[in-house]
């Protein structure tokens, strides 16, 4: 491929190819941080000058107040995980970091969902939202607010079904996740 | 105690025996304790010269470099050393003043978020938030600078947190957590190693700059002479083999020989060691080394299959690992006489292209000649610090380095303007020693100021300019690539280096007869203080020989 001292245009599919070892799924990263001032930024600065993006991204406490867990989502079908999780590893702040096996890690979204509803709709919406086990937490003349946890794939289910009755807004925490069974995520 | 008080006792308990900086009204009260603080404090003319200084000193002492700014313009103009540091693993602590904490955030005088600015080319950053904690993160910054993978460090500390009255208790410990670079590498790895080297018909040792920072150029000499393992060194790691050397095939890469170019393309194991496959060694990656398997080793586990996928990795420093691969390979008895027909193959490349131009038949000076003229000047023994073109590639190709930390320049950034500062910086860590600057006519005008420095504080650089009255490297690329047709690259004849230098207070030279050039340099090298040489050379001679950029090795050129 070209380089900027030289003369040749390059095509699309070139810059494509240049991509390297991809693993074709998607990764969740449960990163332990020192909660100090500006790892965030060092983090997302990171993702953006090795040219990673993030899917998702949350931030909290744990049971360690020095210490803030990050998990993020990152598409392995665009960017080279071991490249990622090394590069992380060389931030200072940054303790400790799992790539989470899928089978053993239990992963959790919060959404809330703004959905038109005037007084046919109610039922037929609190129906779909009882088989998602959500909750309906505000109820308007003209719309309801339905709070959904569950699974990425979950919480995108339940948006399809709600879509057509006219979705206002649609708030998504992110992924959570932690590991099944005694050890530590 | 003063927190900037305590901030000098930091210094001198980390051993630090020279800042370069300059000062604001941002670090007015740390400058207030250098009066009697016992640190030695040279005062450059622009703060990029002394980032630049700093990175010389410890790239020739292998010591933590220490340079200091104040806030806004001050940092910005340590920006380009910041990144060249962390493009070269350069340990270097940069100390910056920060506007008083009320004033943050409300774009007040000189304020800039020097943190912010430079997050993504440090090593590690400190913002100080309250005074208590400056001694612990200077100390901090130190052991990150020099440990593990080296690099910058820059500790931001606003004035007046600066001027507040702390306990001072030294501080012995550091508390990382989240760093712990890992030094041993791992023995079935090496063993391993080993036992594909003892293999091996067509092996080659890749040795980078990593071996220079991890002082391994033994071991590696040792390893390299267990056995007839050719070995070519990057950029960054001439020295770390001593040159020249029947088993030394000289520098790889763009304008590497095609010797050590060739030997890596029909190689059958690579040996890295330090060394980071960057785009100027592989050429076009796809290509690159086709039948070679790789042996990777580096102290920072980020760089292994990073550009080429390693199949024997190993994660640690380059003199224990060396060291522990020696005993392994030393065990297994290899038979050196299975490389007999992997030599005469190299033999053969080495004769037929060897390092070669045409020289003039007159007085005319060929870029190449000055630089073989400067190495009987000094018998090889000088420090020489360059500036980044094609005086610089020549430099590599014609200087051949007995010892490590003698080169000096700038590899990953390229930085134009290094090489003046960092020949200062070099002179200053090591006093006894004659310090050479190779320089580009375009280059040395981009730091030229620190001549002052140097005059003002008898620092005795030798610089001698490679003046062609070109941007050489870029008009060369233009007359290659890019039809001929020369845009924005002849700079004429200004300025007036010998007058330059006298307006500087250093002793200025012009040379222009190749015929007693030795002896002219030799009595440049035996002036005292600063000397500046303007050597008239070609003007339009190109480096050769040379992978044309994204090419692979054997389509080499020249």
């Amino acid at each position: 491929m070209g380089e900027p001292g030289t003369k040749e245009t390059l095509s699309l599919e070139e810059l494509e190819a240049a991509a390297s070892l991809r693993t074709g799924r998607k990764h969740v990263l449960s990163i332990l941080v020192e909660n100090k001032s500006g790892v965030l930024t060092r983090i997302a600065g990171l993702f953006a000058r090795r040219g990673f993006n993030i899917d998702t991204l949350t931030v909290g406490p744990t049971e360690d107040e020095q210490v803030s867990r990050v998990t993020l989502t990152v598409d392995g079908a665009l960017h080279p995980i071991d490249q990622v999780t090394k590069q992380l590893h060389k931030l200072v702040n940054v303790l400790k970091i799992r790539d989470l096996e899928p089978a053993d890690t239990v992963a959790r979204e919060l959404a809330l969902f703004k959905v038109s509803a005037d007084g046919v709709q109610r039922g037929e919406l609190m129906q779909i939202a009882e088989i998602f086990r959500g909750k309906v937490v505000d109820v308007s003349k003209r719309a309801v607010i339905i709070e959904v946890t569950g699974t990425t794939d979950k919480i995108a289910a339940f948006e399809s079904m709600v879509r057509p009755f006219g979705l206002i807004e649609m708030m998504r925490t992110g992924e959570i996740a932690i590991s099944r069974g005694r050890g530590e995520t | 105690m003063r927190a900037v008080d305590a901030v000098m006792e930091c210094l001198k308990a980390e051993g630090v025996d020279v800042v370069f900086g300059l000062p604001g009204g941002a670090n007015l009260p740390t400058y207030d304790a250098f009066v009697g603080g016992g640190v030695r404090h040279i005062l450059v003319r622009h703060e990029a010269g002394g980032g630049h200084a700093a990175q010389g000193y410890a790239k020739a002492t292998g010591k933590v470099g220490v340079a200091f700014a104040t806030s806004g313009p001050g940092a910005t103009n340590l920006v380009t050393p910041i990144c060249d540091a962390m493009m070269d693993s350069v340990p270097v602590v940069f100390l910056t003043g920060q506007v008083r904490t009320e004033l943050i955030g409300t774009d007040g005088f000189q304020e800039a978020d020097t943190i912010g600015i430079t997050m993504p080319i440090v090593k590690h950053s400190f913002m100080i938030t309250s005074p208590p904690e400056i001694p612990r993160a200077i100390h901090e910054a130190f052991h990150l600078a020099r440990s593990g993978r080296p690099g910058p460090v820059l500790v931001d500390i606003p004035q007046d947190l600066s001027r507040a009255e702390i306990e001072y208790e030294p501080v012995t410990d550091v508390r990382l957590p989240g760093y712990q670079p890992r030094v041993e590498g791992n023995q079935k790895q090496i063993r391993q190693a080993a036992k594909a080297l003892a293999s091996a018909q067509r092996p080659v040792i890749y040795a980078g700059g990593g071996v220079i920072n991890a002082n391994a150029s033994q071991e590696l000499t040792e390893f390299v002479l267990s056995d007839r393992f050719p070995i070519t060194c990057t950029l960054m790691g001439l020295g770390a083999f001593a040159a020249p050397h029947p088993q030394w095939l000289g520098m790889l890469g763009m304008h590497g020989t095609r010797a050590a170019n060739y030997a890596m393309d029909e190689a059958d194991l690579i040996c890295a060691v330090g060394a980071r496959f960057d785009d100027r060694i592989t050429g076009k990656l796809s290509e690159f080394a086709p039948r070679a398997k790789f042996i990777h080793i580096d102290v920072d586990p980020a760089e292994i299959s990073k550009n080429v996928p390693a199949h024997i990795p190993i994660v640690g420093d380059a003199k224990h690992v060396l060291a522990k691969l020696l005993i392994e390979y030393r065990a297994i008895g290899a038979d050196p006489a299975r490389l007999d027909a992997w030599w005469s193959r190299i033999e053969g490349w080495r004769s037929k292209y060897p390092l070669a131009y045409e020289d003039s038949t007159d007085a005319e000076i060929k870029p190449q000649y000055m630089i073989q003229a400067l190495y009987e000047a000094t018998g090889g023994e000088a420090i020489v610090a360059s500036d980044v073109g094609q005086h610089q590639m020549w430099a590599a190709q014609y200087y051949h380095f007995p010892q490590p930390r003698r080169w000096i320049n700038s590899g990953g950034l390229g930085t134009m303007g290094f090489g003046l500062p960092a020949a200062m910086g070099a002179a200053v860590g090591c006093p006894d020693r004659v310090v050479c600057c190779v320089a580009g006519d375009g280059s040395v005008q981009m730091n030229a100021q620190e001549l002052s420095t140097c005059s003002e504080n008898n620092i005795p650089i030798k610089v001698f300019i490679m003046n062609n009255g070109y941007l050489g490297m870029v008009r060369q690329w233009q007359e290659l690539f890019w039809d001929g047709k020369y845009s924005h690259v002849d700079m004429g004849r200004f300025p007036d280096f010998v007058k330059l230098a006298e307006a500087h207070g250093a002793t200025g030279m012009r040379f222009e007869d190749k015929h007693t050039l030795v002896e002219d340099m030799k009595r440049a090298i035996a002036t005292d203080g600063p000397v500046v040489v303007d050597v008239r050379v070609t003007r339009e001679e190109n480096t050769y020989p040379m992978i044309p950029a994204g090419q692979p090795a054997r389509e080499m050129v020249g």
